[in-house]
């Protein structure tokens, strides 16, 4: 049952939309059931926001304290101060995106120059 | 519709919605997002999958963080109910995210149908540009101006993981890291930038606080716990700071 373990060219396809495709649009397809009933501005929607909201963000943190590839060869105060970096950069820039990106991405790349000297 | 006098300028003015959301989709948030499907390209790759299955996936899944999940599952070799297991609990939080779109997205005259496909473009990217954008739209032009968004960075997406797969050499480790870094720095700004209401920074600051922590505690149900508490802790400071307000 593992995405190697059968030869036929459609397995990974299925594979890709069981495990893929279905536990994923299920979710959305639920969101829209849910969708149809509720008022944008009640306290409910307030809540199922809040929910998506801190979802997303240990979303967030989990990509930077514990990463996947080669920036999980990087020292964690890094990661964690170029995140920083990025955000209070954003703040300041009055929310300018692509200054907390830049800053982020200076901040980093400069630890791992300093870091392999 | 039948007889309905107005109804050849209403359909150019769907397709004129359609095309701005076309144009919505071309953004700074879409060139993070394609840098972001980059590095999930040659991760897929080092995974064993082949081109096709890699743009297959990205499409049909649609969702960044569950599609980096399911490769992460196939490198560990997963069966398929685990590996479905795993990208369902990472995805539960598109529910509250289409919740929170289809009232503002849904017309006097929209059907349920339309709904139920558009809610597959449903992804953190869309999402926030819609959360942002969506109430400048007409209300009855909001599904087509949808539609044209999302299929849009569907589509380049689809493109940008295959034309990365197919060049696929292998990036300079720097480079990788700072591709990697892309995406949590994207999701951090556009998030704050999509909040509502004081409670949606609130739930950010404990999601990204909870988030690590549940990970040590409870791995495998971190998303879920984290999204659980600090939407809870988040939306209690919202009933606190109103009655306060109020007296």
């Amino acid at each position: 049952m593992t995405f190697f373990g059968n030869d036929a060219w459609w397995w990974p396809y299925l594979f890709i939309l069981v495990a893929g495709w279905l536990a994923t649009d299920v979710w959305r397809f639920l969101g829209v059931f849910i969708g149809g009933r509720v008022s944008e501005d009640s306290d409910a929607m307030v809540l199922v926001r809040t929910i998506a909201t801190a979802l997303v963000a240990a979303v967030i943190a989990n990509l930077i304290v514990f990463p996947g590839g080669v920036l999980a060869d990087t020292p964690m105060a890094l990661r964690v101060g170029a995140a920083v970096a990025g955000f209070a950069a954003y703040l300041a820039l009055r929310h300018s995106m692509l200054a907390g990106i830049i800053a982020a991405e200076a901040v980093l790349i400069a630890g791992m120059l300093i870091g392999q000297t | 519709m039948s007889g309905n006098p107005s109804s050849p300028i209403t359909d150019f003015s769907t397709a004129t919605w359609f095309r701005r959301g076309v144009r919505a989709a071309f953004s700074l948030p879409l060139l993070m997002l394609v840098a972001a499907h980059v590095g999930f390209a040659g991760l897929a790759r080092e995974a064993g999958l082949t081109l096709t299955q890699i743009v297959f996936a990205t499409g049909i899944v649609w969702a960044l963080p569950a599609n980096v999940v399911l490769v992460g599952a196939i490198i560990g070799g997963a069966g398929l109910p685990a590996a479905a297991f795993a990208v369902a609990l990472s995805s539960i939080r598109l529910t509250p995210m289409v919740v929170a779109l289809v009232p503002e997205m849904r017309g006097s005259r929209t059907r349920t149908w339309v709904l139920y496909l558009l809610s597959h473009f449903v992804a953190v990217t869309s999402w926030v540009i819609a959360m942002q954008a969506i109430r400048g739209v007409p209300r009855e032009m909001r599904t087509a101006w949808y539609a044209g968004l999302g299929g849009t960075l569907v589509l380049v997406n689809m493109i940008a993981v295959a034309v990365a797969f197919a060049l696929a050499g292998d990036l300079p480790p720097l480079a990788s890291a700072a591709l990697l870094l892309l995406t949590p720095i994207y999701f951090l700004t556009s998030l704050w930038s999509s909040a509502r209401e004081r409670a949606g920074y609130v739930a950010m600051v404990l999601g990204l606080a909870f988030g690590p922590l549940f990970h040590l505690w409870t791995p495998g149900f971190d998303l879920l716990a984290a999204g659980l508490v600090g939407g809870f802790g988040a939306f209690g400071y919202h009933l606190a700071s109103r009655r306060w307000g109020a007296t």
